[in-house]
């Protein structure tokens, strides 16, 4: 587990990435839905070299800003192609202020051309 | 919802048809489906036809647009044309296929997309080309990777998105590539002053660009070559030609059907904003529509792959009689260009100042090709446009405003953004 950033760093239905010594490589998104919940899933869809972070948060889905799959922040699942694979999703702690993250231990699902390591 | 439709056809296997039956599903649609698709393929993805699945030599890339496990409880007729539309009394349509079978749906879902115009004389003559299908992509394919091992010129004819990917993929292969535009510059039209980076970065790549280029005809020369032939008597020889020449909705099949076609569309199906057409419980969806526009007031065709899409929810919304219907967002259209992303969101043509580099130009420069503009009507933003800074488009896209024009006679002349 390691802090990610504050609470109040991402307003209600905005994410961020987060990419450091804490994300093991792969930059992560963290987002901080209307209802007030915070889901981290990593950030590079799985389709294409895109942010998710830079999408569009609906409720617990996230849609890519590039070609418009849709991620469940909740299981990771994809709705449609053109991406065809879950993202990582990483367990969240909020405690106090701050964003807790604990990595999943699953390899991630990196679209042609992104290695993980590599700095973004 | 029991007064809903019991079979619904749609018509146009690609995605908007898929979207729609995709739709009618999650919004829980429980009755019979039928898609029709006059291809024999699966529904698949358009885009990367002009561009990585052209540029590669090994044929492997994904371009299946159905989920993996995904089932849509659809009875799918896949290689069979509609041919005829016929409107039933109480509603929905029957529609008699190329095979001879008619079938009927209380719900109907128009969405047979566009072809490829190509109305040149020797449009037909071996190793001329089109590019609209995964047919088509292979046979261009095939010829691209020949021209690179014999060294003998393509010609892309055409300054539009299609024929500008083309020419990028192909001259990445290894091709000899000439660029016949019609305007001064490629993509002038879709990017106004904005497109002098995109003509400096095909020039760098090593693609000649031959400007206000009128192709009047393609003929045979010599033994196996060919002869593209301008106006002004010009004439480019070539191994390959490629029309990109535009798109004209699929429609022809439903003159006399009681659809009304828009001839200042291009002769799209003329649809309301939840893409209803005037017959009921007709629709249409995608390319072959073109959708009444309640902001703007008047119907503004969107030809991209993001309003395919999103399109068929309100479609399935609408049918099935849903109070709420799905937002739709401002148009977004993206190509990628020598590793490079061109993002487009937004009305461009509905801006106060649509071709002015210095009111729009936000951040980057030109002559580094990474850019972002963005376009303001009365001071709010109405569309953005980048080269190679995606992080930064994404954040503006999400911010745009769609005008309301209080008086339709604002809009514009010409193409929309």
């Amino acid at each position: 587990m390691f802090p990610a950033c504050s609470r109040s760093a991402i307003e209600p239905g905005e994410g961020l990435r987060v990419d450091g010594p804490g994300t093991q490589g792969v930059a992560i998104a963290v987002f901080h839905t209307e209802d007030g919940e915070f889901f981290a899933v990593d950030d590079t869809c799985t389709h294409q070299d895109a942010s998710l972070a830079d999408g569009w948060l609906e409720g617990c889905e996230v849609e890519c800003p590039l070609h418009a799959s849709r991620f469940d922040l909740r299981t990771g699942a994809v709705d449609a192609p053109p991406a065809k694979r879950p993202i990582r999703t990483h367990a969240v702690a909020v405690i106090d202020d701050t964003v807790y993250v604990t990595m999943s231990s699953e390899p991630p699902n990196l679209p042609p051309g992104v290695q993980a390591g590599a700095t973004a | 919802m029991s007064s809903g439709p019991q079979h619904v056809v749609v018509i146009g296997a690609s995605l908007a048809g898929l979207s729609t039956a995709r739709a009618l599903r999650s919004q829980g649609f429980a009755g019979t489906i039928t898609v029709v698709g006059d291809e024999l393929h699966r529904p698949y993805d358009r885009p990367p036809l002009s561009k990585e699945f052209l540029g590669s030599l090994d044929a492997k890339v994904e371009l299946g647009l159905e989920g993996v496990a995904e089932n849509l409880d659809a009875t799918w007729r896949l290689g069979e044309r509609a041919q005829n539309l016929s409107a039933l009394p109480g509603g929905g349509a029957r529609v008699v296929l190329s095979g001879g079978d008619a079938i009927e749906g209380d719900g109907i879902v128009i969405a047979t997309g566009a072809s490829a115009r190509c109305t040149l004389p020797g449009v037909g003559l071996p190793g001329v080309h089109v590019l609209r299908t995964l047919d088509d992509a292979m046979a261009l394919r095939a010829d691209l990777h020949e021209a690179v091992a014999d060294g003998r010129p393509v010609v892309v004819v055409g300054g539009g998105f299609i024929a500008t990917e083309v020419a990028a993929t192909a001259r990445e292969l290894g091709c000899c590539v000439t660029l016949l535009v019609p305007d001064d510059m490629p993509l002038r039209s879709v990017l106004g002053p904005f497109a002098e980076p995109i003509a400096s970065l095909h020039r760098e790549h090593g693609v000649t660009i031959r400007t206000h280029a009128r192709v009047q005809e393609v003929r045979r020369a010599g033994a196996s070559g060919l002869e593209v032939l301008m106006s002004n008597g010009d004439q480019e020889l070539a191994g390959t030609v490629v029309l990109g020449v535009g798109a004209k909705p699929a429609t022809a099949w439903l003159t006399g059907s009681g659809v009304t076609l828009d001839s200042a569309a291009k002769g799209a199906i003329r649809c309301d904003e939840t893409g209803a057409t005037d017959l009921p419980a007709v629709f249409a969806v995608g390319d072959c529509a073109v959708w009444f526009h309640p902001g703007l007031g008047y119907h503004y065709p969107i030809e991209h792959w993001t309003s395919a899409k999103e399109r068929g929810a309100v479609v399935a919304a609408r049918l099935l009689g849903a109070e709420r219907l799905p937002i739709s967002r401002p148009p977004y259209v993206w190509s990628d260009l020598y590793g490079k992303k061109l993002q487009l969101a937004g009305y461009r043509s509905l801006a106060d100042h649509p071709d002015a580099v210095a009111q729009a130009l936000e951040g980057g420069s030109l002559q580094d090709c990474s850019f972002t503009a963005v376009y303001r009507r009365a001071g709010e933003p109405v569309a953005v446009l980048a080269l190679d800074q995606p992080r930064i488009f994404a954040g503006i896209r999400r911010r745009l405003v769609t005008p309301t024009l209080s008086h339709p006679s604002a809009r514009p002349e010409g193409a929309p953004a």
